[in-house]
């Protein structure tokens, strides 16, 4: 596992190995302030969506700039700034633990047949609404 | 006629505060104020338009391009306020934050309008208005208070500049007895008190302190302004000026 400064690159520069005959200084570290995930809600009841990242020195700062940043066009009724080191998040090298082998299919929804259950329970419950509205019973 | 005068007024004021506002555009402080800053005097300019809107539809005057871009500098109704130039962005800042905090406050009053196509407005804009006062005094608090010595020293000095010209939001209209009593606003007076108010709470939370001896910088309401209103004008008025009668 691993957390990240931010993904922007105005805070966390690529790491590129120096050419060594270039000769070339590394550049000193940028001073920006940190950056917050935005996620936006578009409709009421919806999931909040990641739309992108803003500088901000604190939480209620990126949430005035994120709202006119991503909230501008389109409608938006809510959105939430998280701090981008509050992430955590698998490595890069690590993306194999999502391989899984694919045999499994009593994990999988569409290996069970339960229509015709569900079928046949409807069936015997018309036909005993049926049978109780004949003998009159009320 | 009283509302004219006040549908000027308040018009002008966005208008002019919506130039000065964009001049922003491309030199903000961060890509994302920037963002924000542009779209505020996107905002102000949409506020401009529907108040000029109903003076041509409601009123008779002429169309809003023409109101806009073909008057002279003494016809302009705006406080002398949002002409001054924005030098740098903490007096910007400040006075976008003086600003619309009385636009908050005189929006809410106007929703009470007996002038329906201002009540209506006043409502519509609401939700606006609300946002900008919110990204003024983030901005306000987080550089009065949690900054350091620097940038509360340059709110400080924005804020003593801008406040005698603040004062001048208030300057009476042509007629401000008939639109109290006509119902139609509340007055600059109960405006002024709701503003101060306020801002003693907020410019306390931002550790900054209001000029308590400051002479309101008045005039604008009657057409006199300052020396930059008319380059600003000028500017505006650039490419209409070319051909007044052309379609856009």
């Amino acid at each position: 596992m691993a957390t990240i400064l931010s993904l922007d690159p105005r805070v966390t520069r690529l790491h590129i190995s120096a050419d060594p005959d270039l000769n070339a200084e590394p550049k000193p570290e940028l001073d920006q302030f940190q950056t917050y995930e935005v996620f936006h809600q578009a409709k009421s009841g919806g999931h909040h969506m990641h739309v992108g990242c803003v500088h901000a020195p604190n939480p209620e700062m990126a949430i005035v700039l994120a709202k006119e940043t991503y909230g501008r066009r389109g409608q938006t009724i809510n959105m939430w700034v998280v701090d981008t080191a509050s992430i955590l998040t698998m490595r890069g090298e690590d993306s194999d633990v999502f391989e899984t082998t694919p045999e499994k299919v009593y994990r999988d929804v569409g290996a069970y047949m339960v229509r015709n259950k569900v079928e046949e329970y409807k069936k015997r419950k018309k036909q005993e609404a049926n049978d109780s509205s004949k003998t009159g019973t009320k | 006629m009283v509302i004219k005068d006040l549908l000027y007024r308040l018009a002008d004021d966005c208008l002019i505060i919506a130039h000065r506002h964009s001049e922003w555009t491309g030199f903000g402080p961060l890509l994302e104020e920037d963002i924000a800053f542009s779209s505020i005097a996107q905002d102000k300019l949409g506020h401009a338009n529907a108040l000029y809107k109903i003076l041509h539809e409601q009123l008779g005057e002429p169309n809003p391009d023409t109101i806009a871009f073909n008057r002279s500098e003494q016809d302009f109704k705006c406080c002398q306020f949002v002409e001054l130039p924005n030098a740098s962005y903490d007096f910007s800042l400040v006075r976008h934050f003086l600003f619309d905090v009385s636009e908050l406050f005189r929006w809410q009053m106007l929703q009470e309008s007996n002038y329906e196509p201002l009540a209506k407005l006043a409502v519509k804009i609401h939700g606006e208005v609300k946002y900008h006062v919110y990204h003024a005094q983030t901005w306000i608090v987080q550089l009065g208070a949690q900054g350091n010595e620097e940038s509360h020293s340059r709110m400080q000095t924005a804020l003593n500049t801008a406040w005698p010209y603040a004062l001048g939001i208030f300057e009476h209209g042509a007629d401000e007895g008939a639109l109290i009593t006509d119902g139609v606003f509340a007055g600059e007076d109960a405006l002024r008190s709701a503003w101060h108010g306020f801002l003693v709470e907020r410019c306390a939370a931002a550790n900054l302190t209001i000029p308590t001896d400051a002479t309101p910088m008045l005039g604008g309401r009657k057409g006199y302004h300052t020396e930059y209103l008319k380059p600003l004008l000028d500017e505006m008025n650039e490419v209409f000026r070319i051909d007044p009668a052309a379609e856009w």
